[in-house]
């Protein structure tokens, strides 16, 4: 191999690489919270870069047999998918308060695609080192740029949205009405015993959570998004479960006559505001998005 | 009857009356155990005392009578 392809595929697995390593960091909050798994989604990022990378010089050397393998290979990160869903649903048990096959789901498809963004910054990079008619460092710099670019479009785009950008979340007030407990009237559980009635009382906390528009709404009715709040909130903000301890278990529940939702906690760290703020930033479940206002019918029966 | 309602909402095909502690021996029957006290505080210990060895919830249905449900 002389010096002209090593250096532009070198440039292009360093892009794809790179880009795969921001969009791992652009997710710390949830997963992979361990080196392992960072080591894991590194290595199959730099392995995707590779592939993105070799397209090029494949086809510009004529070795279209080189190419079709490289596009089999790509096929391969269809199992990351899996793997990421068969680990994680395996581990659902030991968590406290779950994630839900929705939000398990909804990792996994993002480790899927991510590799396939990596591939894609490593292919526009090299792609333009060759095709530009510049002296071959230039060339593979105007690369390098572009593929850092594209990777800045992709995780500008990708870049998921959050509960806080379709409902407006806040505290609400929580009521006993004998022992059925509610926040702001939408009924959550009964509580069957007084001292943790008075728990809750003391020290939990109510959040009501009003979707803006009838998109969120149905997006909010979705049992597997309610409950990535669920667990995100209970994972940063500690709660009083554990498994001989339910009475504590966080809730959320619908008002159906409304759409919103109402959520009881009872956090180990007492902050209102945080707890208000995880609940903002918990990511939107692909697979939860629902949305009615783009049909007509939907229109119609919005007003 | 609005406890009881708040139970039908609990309870999914997960969820199970593990079992059921009354002071009121003609209120209840059924498949699920039944404990039953002699008063409120025996009540309430005896309720207690069941979630933690079945890993329950205890809900209150009114009347002097507990359950405790898996979750």
């Amino acid at each position: 191999m002389n010096e002209g392809h090593f250096l532009r595929i070198a440039a292009a697995v360093a892009v794809g690489t790179f880009a795969r390593l921001v969009m791992l960091r652009s997710d710390y909050r949830q997963y992979p919270s361990y080196p392992h798994a960072y080591v894991v989604h590194l290595g199959l990022g730099f392995i995707a870069a590779s592939l993105g990378a070799l397209a090029v010089p494949a086809v510009v050397t004529r070795d279209f047999m080189a190419a079709s393998i490289l596009a089999l290979a790509g096929q391969q990160f269809r199992e990351v998918r899996d793997m990421e869903r068969r680990s994680l649903e395996k581990l659902e048990d030991t968590e406290l308060v779950p994630r839900g096959t929705a939000y398990i789901e909804g990792i996994a498809r993002v480790f899927e695609a991510r590799n396939y963004l990596a591939m894609a910054a490593a292919l526009a990079t090299s792609l333009v080192s060759y095709a530009l008619p510049l002296p071959r460092s230039m060339a593979v710099a105007a690369g390098a740029a572009c593929g850092l670019f594209v990777a800045a479009i992709i995780v500008g785009v990708f870049g998921r949205r959050v509960v806080g950008d379709i409902a407006v979340v806040r505290q609400g007030r929580i009521q006993f009405d004998g022992p059925l407990l509610s926040v702001e009237g939408i009924v959550l559980a009964n509580i069957g015993l007084a001292e943790a009635r008075r728990v809750i009382e003391a020290q939990g906390v109510g959040v009501v959570v009003e979707p803006r528009d009838d998109n969120a709404r149905a997006t909010l009715a979705n049992v597997g998004q309610r409950q990535a709040i669920v667990h995100d909130a209970a994972s940063i903000m500690g709660v009083r479960v554990d498994v001989s301890e339910r009475d504590f278990t966080p809730l959320m529940r619908l008002d159906i006559s409304t759409g919103r939702a109402g959520m009881i906690m009872v956090p180990v760290e007492p902050d209102v505001e945080a707890l208000l703020e995880v609940v903002r930033r918990v990511p939107i479940i692909e697979t939860s998005v629902r949305k009615p206002l783009a049909t007509r019918a939907g229109r119609i029966a919005a007003d | 009857m609005r406890a009881g309602w708040a139970i039908i909402m609990d309870v999914t095909l997960e969820h199970a009356i593990a079992a059921i502690v009354t002071t009121r021996r003609d209120r209840v029957g059924g498949g699920a155990p039944i404990f039953f006290a002699d008063d409120e505080e025996d009540l309430r210990r005896t309720a207690v005392y069941l979630a933690k060895i079945l890993d329950g919830v205890v809900h209150d249905l009114g009347g002097g009578t507990y359950i405790v449900v898996k979750h």
